[in-house]
């Protein structure tokens, strides 16, 4: 794994985990600024993909290839499929399972790390 | 009687999300375990697998949100309740069976025990929106 890259995902992650908490609490709808930070996210999520498989390939760890590669691509589905359930919601609430979708990020990452380190 | 749309508006749109992360966890975990080392430990990944459609069910007939849909929620989250208590307790009588972690076993441990959690907010949830 390249750590700089999966640990910006995990404070980028927080950082949008936090800005979505303060939407909700103010009662105001998800905003663009914080779609821009999901799409870099979701972009360095991208990245993390084909260097994960790349390492992966060249690696002589013991790591557990189809979870690692499970962790890798699911990882993808998170932050769109939340964004859009989120949208859908007129209230608070959007922003606020927003949020929580934003915490599922540095959890697989940790997971991620925990498999490649093992 | 509340709008069933209720279900998946307000707080309930976090539960579904919360739900629909499992439903994605537990059907990528099962599918790897079947599809590469099933013969290790089948019937914790059969259960496995049973989790994950339980988990499908309840995200889907939770975020459909009509009176039909609702019923079918509540039967698949009382089977996930029934699950992860009794797999929970069957994973620590009988470790042997379970060297892989399970959605389930240890009642959720390895997933911060939200697994134990989660079908319970579900109940309070589908009854505060009855």
């Amino acid at each position: 794994m390249f750590e700089p890259l999966t640990w910006t995902l995990v404070a980028l992650s927080l950082i949008a985990m936090v800005f979505a908490i303060v939407l909700a609490v103010r009662d105001q709808r998800i905003n663009w600024t914080l779609l821009g930070i999901l799409a870099m996210v979701e972009a360095g999520l991208l990245t993390q993909v084909v260097i994960g498989i790349a390492q992966l390939a060249e690696t002589s760890r013991d790591v557990s290839g189809p979870f690692f590669v499970g962790y890798l691509i699911g990882s993808l589905l998170i932050l769109p499929l939340g964004v859009l359930w989120a949208l859908a919601e007129k209230s608070r609430w959007g922003a606020g399972a927003l949020a929580v979708a934003c915490l599922v990020i540095p959890v697989l990452e940790l997971r991620m790390y925990e498999i490649w380190t093992a | 009687m509340t709008d069933p749309e209720a279900t998946r508006h307000g707080p309930g749109r976090i539960l579904i999300l919360v739900y629909g992360v499992f439903a994605l966890a537990a059907t990528s975990r099962a599918g790897v375990q079947i599809a590469t080392k099933f013969d290790e430990a089948p019937i914790a990944y059969v259960l496995s697998a049973v989790a994950a459609v339980i988990y499908c069910a309840a995200t889907f007939a939770l975020a459909k949100a009509t009176k039909i849909s609702r019923r079918v929620a509540a039967v698949a989250i009382v089977v996930e309740l029934i699950g992860v208590v009794g797999i929970g307790a069957f994973s620590y009588a009988a470790p042997d069976d379970f060297p892989d972690a399970t959605v389930w076993s240890h009642f959720g441990q390895g997933y911060g025990f939200v697994p134990l959690v989660l079908p319970v907010l579900g109940l309070v949830w589908l009854r505060r929106t009855s």
